[in-house]
């Protein structure tokens, strides 16, 4: 097992049962075959990491600096592309172009951290968008139902704080769930499902990546 | 509903109890058998009641059994084909007009009982 990522595609939950009999949420992820576009190495770059590409791209669609990218690795274009830390020592185990499974990277029980951008929620207020109480329906409240209060002081500071939680934009931003557990592997379908909920709509792409708050595997 | 992705669908599928299931919907009474784990051992306990409601989706298909407890009322939610779920029997098929028989929960004795559907040909027929 490599202390490693895939990139993926979700595809949506469902439930199954274990082996004990209980009930488990799972998502189900589309996960890779990814293709090595390059390989960041300690000395050309200053870190390890592997450049993954996954899902096809039309050719039409890719500019002339990404597509230079792609035919140098020598693949297809492809839609979603991004770069997975690994240990310096195990550059020598990948090469660009080379392809990679799921079953070569993950396993049935692995904890996992799954990346990927959240649901567009628009523009939303103080309510919704950081869970403010507002204020009460009755009582002579004259127009100010889902306000957030006060912004700030008087004369001091005389301004209002920077970061002060107000409405604006919510969701559509990456967001990280640790610490899911892999369910099932299946390799004949590119398949891996993952307890719990991951971030986005379906068919959102997702990077999951072994946990970081977990010990990792006897190393490779 | 949303369409069901074939992925999801055949992954669905496999959770599915191989053996047929009896059917039934709300309104009909049943004797579900529940495997308990009582330590290394496992023994069969009997739900017995009325069906309120089925909530039907593939493999994600459940169903609450009402039943009379020392005169308290106990609601059990099912997954049909969850494991622990061993056997399900119709006692009674029960002639009711609603899906959601919640109506049963502010009953009590006689007015909670249910008339009996005989023959369903002919029902199916006329309606």
């Amino acid at each position: 097992m490599q202390k490693l990522g895939i990139l993926g595609r979700k595809l949506g939950m469902t439930q199954i049962f274990d082996e004990e009999g209980r009930r488990i949420p799972v998502t189900v992820i589309e996960a890779g075959p990814n293709v090595v576009l390059d390989i960041r190495t300690p000395d050309r770059h200053g870190y390890a990491a592997l450049q993954l590409g996954f899902a096809d791209q039309k050719e039409h669609r890719v500019n002339k600096p990404d597509m230079g990218r792609f035919k140098k690795a020598g693949v297809t274009p492809k839609r979603y592309v991004k770069e997975i830390r690994i240990d310096p020592e195990a550059i020598e185990n990948f090469k660009v172009g080379q392809e990679l499974k799921v079953d070569e990277i993950f396993s049935k029980g692995d904890p996992v951290d799954v990346t990927g951008t959240s649901k567009g929620k628009g523009f939303q207020g103080v309510m919704k968008r950081y869970g403010f109480a507002g204020f009460r329906a009755t009582h002579g409240t004259h127009e100010y139902f889902r306000h957030g209060g006060s912004i700030g002081n008087r004369l001091t500071p005389g301004r209002v704080i920077k970061g002060k939680r107000m409405s604006g934009h919510m969701g559509s931003k990456r967001v990280t769930v640790q610490n899911l557990k892999v369910v099932d592997v299946r390799p004949e379908h590119n398949l891996l499902l993952v307890s719990g909920s991951v971030p986005g709509p379906k068919n959102g792409y997702v990077m999951i990546r072994f946990a970081v708050k977990k010990r990792f595997p006897e190393k490779f | 509903m949303s369409n069901v992705h074939p992925m999801i669908d055949m992954i669905e599928k496999e959770q599915l109890k191989q053996e047929e299931l009896p059917s039934f919907r709300p309104g009909d009474s049943v004797r579900v058998h529940v495997r308990v784990k009582e330590g290394a051992r496992e023994r069969i306990q009997v739900f017995e009641g009325v069906v309120i409601r089925m909530r039907r989706g593939s493999s994600r298909t459940t169903f609450t059994v009402r039943k009379m407890s020392y005169g308290i009322g106990v609601e059990r939610i099912f997954p049909i084909h969850a494991p622990v779920v061993s056997k399900v029997e119709v006692t009674s098929r029960g002639k009711v007009r609603r899906s959601r028989i919640y109506y049963l929960r502010e009953r009590r004795g006689r007015a909670a009982r249910i008339k009996e559907r005989r023959d369903d040909r002919n029902r199916r027929k006329k309606g």
